[in-house]
């Protein structure tokens, strides 16, 4: 089956005041219609940049600068604007980290909605509205019938978040980035949201590329994992092999650095020392070995590649460390073509 | 709501009744009194005292006060002491052209400054953006009286286009086109200045909303840009120009009053110079007055029509 989703080499770049500013670099993935990719990684390591990318809305300063997009086999990044606008939302769409601002406060439930809808659809505004209110009660909100000429003021984070999922889901997407869909919400909502996504998911067959800092979500919804480190990916596997044998120092700190319950209370929680590097001071070599506990001279002169393992070919990692158990460059670029 | 508004109302008499005090004890403070100015020269001192005795001028203060209020409560705004006119009707006169005047320059301004600034901020740090806000800094920077002159010395005296001020031409036609001939560089500078401020407030308030949350969610939906920039991003973005323009509509009744003395524009600013020239207590209370007035209404305005755009203000 072909792919849905090809990114290759992706690389965006934002203009400042300090000059252009790489913020995701060599990044490439794919994914299989139906199938949930989980992006990983810290604050400010280009997991947002990313879908971004990808949806064409990186705002003024930003572009993508090398690199491919490709979807159902058609490029996006050199599609028009006009092209791009009826793919948002209707091929592709997004739900945001924000549920409490991510709504306009001054237009109702319904008319945001039925926004969509009515531009991608093709509706009447009474069928539009129907449709809405079906879209909500999907989501499990009660009251769609009232709750429909609300506006977002009245609802709490939770049942905005299912607004949110509902307007993402409402024009049958193949694909939905999720960029921290439960981050802003507690934890027993978070476990409805989650919940939510995986049902309607799996009625919809749609792909989901689910962006989070939280490994116990990555570990619930995802099928396959990137990890990203100051905007490249660092190490790509399926969820299983991911968490039973992590490679890359970064994911071992990671996964070392979730609380267990089963965790002497006394014991100090693990992670991993300093900050993320700013764009403007990439580390050369390994961006990695700033902060990592095995660098070596190689590490900090020389730029590893992202490589597949040899036992096992979906799994690749970027790191020196495993030289010897990777296939050389060459011969991944074979197997790929 | 309604309750609300009556509420407001309420609150706004104690208000009004501190104004009124505050400026009748102020304008008293001045040096001066009606008889001095506009007293015939020969006038011997007898004829002077006698004068301030009948005017009631020699009176305390309070009970100056408490007449002039009495009077205000019979609907009586009292007798102009420089004219003898009643001052209702000086102020009825008047009336009419400062709201011409004034309302010409406010939509005058606002159909500029609005489009103009949510072009600078969806443009922000263009040419257009660098010239937009260029411009509306100078058209706050520059005095009224400045480039009033100098709009007269260039329209009126140089090119000989438009009339140097007043509102109607001496003994010619009175007609509607006479008197918007008389109009446009009177509205030209005080547009002027008004559009500089708003369009900084635009500008301000549209580039924050750009980069609100939601604006992206509307994107993300396909929408076309020119539905997110005027239908989601405009309404946030007026909320709070909705109280600029509520501090601009006192200006309506205030006047302008440096442009009215510059073009000699027979209007409520114009009579405000006069009425402090010749000391006229009476005419400069009911001024005083009607100008508290529309700032307590334009307040009270904006407040319910922020209820109305905006739905997280509920009034109880």
């Amino acid at each position: 089956m072909a792919n849905l989703l090809d990114v290759n080499n992706l690389q965006t770049v934002f203009r400042t005041d300090k000059g252009e500013v790489t913020s995701v670099d060599e990044v490439s993935f794919s994914l299989k219609e139906g199938e949930t990719l989980g992006i990983v990684g810290e604050s400010g390591c280009g997991k947002s940049v990313t879908s971004l990318s990808i949806m064409r809305l990186l705002g003024k300063g930003g572009r993508v600068k090398h690199g491919s997009v490709k979807f159902k086999d058609r490029e996006l990044t050199n599609l028009s604007e006009q092209e791009m606008r009826n793919i948002r939302g209707n091929d592709i769409s997004m739900i945001f980290q924000e549920p409490m601002t991510s709504l306009n406060p001054l237009l109702t439930i319904g008319n945001q909605l039925m926004e969509g809808i009515r531009l991608h659809l093709k509706l009447s505004k009474k069928q539009a509205k129907l449709y809405a209110i079906d879209m909500l009660k999907k989501v499990g909100i009660p009251r769609a019938e009232a709750i429909i000429n609300e506006y977002p003021h009245a609802l709490s984070g939770g049942m905005r978040q299912r607004v949110m999922i509902a307007m993402a889901l409402s024009c049958k997407p193949n694909l939905i980035l999720a960029d921290e869909p439960t981050t802003a919400l507690d934890v027993t909502i978070q476990a409805q949201i989650l919940k939510l996504m995986k049902k309607l998911k799996n009625e919809l067959n749609t792909a989901i590329i689910l962006i989070t800092h939280d490994l116990g979500v990555v570990a619930e919804m995802a099928d396959k994992v990137i990890v990203m480190y100051a905007g490249q990916v660092v190490e790509e596997a399926d969820v299983y092999t991911l968490f039973d044998s992590p490679k890359h120092p970064y994911t071992k700190g990671l996964i070392k650095s979730i609380p267990h319950l089963d965790n002497d209370s006394s014991e100090r929680l693990d992670s991993i020392p300093g900050t993320v590097p700013t764009l403007q001071h990439m580390p050369k070599g390994c961006r990695f070995h700033t902060r990592c506990p095995f660098a070596t001279e190689r590490c900090i002169n020389e730029k590893p590649d992202l490589l597949q393992l040899k036992e096992n070919e979906s799994h690749s990692v970027r790191c020196f460390l495993y030289d010897s158990e990777q296939l050389d460059k060459d011969v991944r670029e074979e197997v790929n073509s | 709501m309604f309750q609300y508004i009556i509420r407001r109302i309420l609150i706004a008499i104690p208000v009004l009744f501190g104004v009124t005090v505050f400026t009748f004890f102020v304008i008293n403070m001045a040096p001066g009194n009606p008889v001095d100015m506009y007293v015939n020269p020969s006038a011997t001192p007898q004829q002077i005292a006698l004068a301030k005795e009948q005017l009631g001028l020699n009176d305390p203060l309070w009970v100056q006060y408490g007449h002039w209020l009495g009077q205000l409560f019979q609907g009586n705004l009292g007798f102009s002491y420089s004219t003898r006119e009643p001052v209702t009707s000086m102020l009825i006169e008047r009336l009419g052209p400062t709201l011409l005047l004034m309302g010409t320059s406010l939509i005058v301004a606002y159909l500029i400054a609005i489009p103009l600034g949510i072009l600078s901020a969806t443009r922000q740090y263009s040419w257009i953006d660098y010239l937009t806000t260029g411009f509306s800094f100078l058209g706050v920077s520059i005095p009224h009286f400045f480039l009033g002159l100098g709009a007269i010395y260039i329209f009126a005296s140089k090119l000989e286009l438009l009339p140097t001020g007043g509102m109607n031409t001496l003994g010619g036609t009175t007609g509607f086109g006479d008197t918007f001939f008389h109009m446009i560089l009177p509205v030209l500078v005080l547009a002027t200045g008004i559009a500089g401020n708003m369009v900084r407030y635009v500008r301000s308030s549209m580039i924050d909303v750009l980069g609100k949350d939601y604006l992206r969610t509307a994107r993300a939906k396909g929408l076309r840009n020119f539905i997110v920039t005027n239908k989601h991003a405009l309404r946030n973005a007026l909320i709070p120009i909705i109280t600029i323009i509520g501090m601009d509509i006192p200006l309506l009744i205030g006047g302008a009053v440096v442009t009215e003395q510059v073009f000699q524009w027979p209007g409520l600013g114009q009579l405000t110079i006069q009425s402090i020239g010749s000391r006229d207590y009476s005419a400069l209370m009911a001024l005083n007055l009607i100008a508290a007035i529309a700032v307590l209404v334009s307040n009270l305005l904006t407040d319910v029509v922020y209820s109305i755009v905006d739905p997280r203000i509920k009034y109880e």
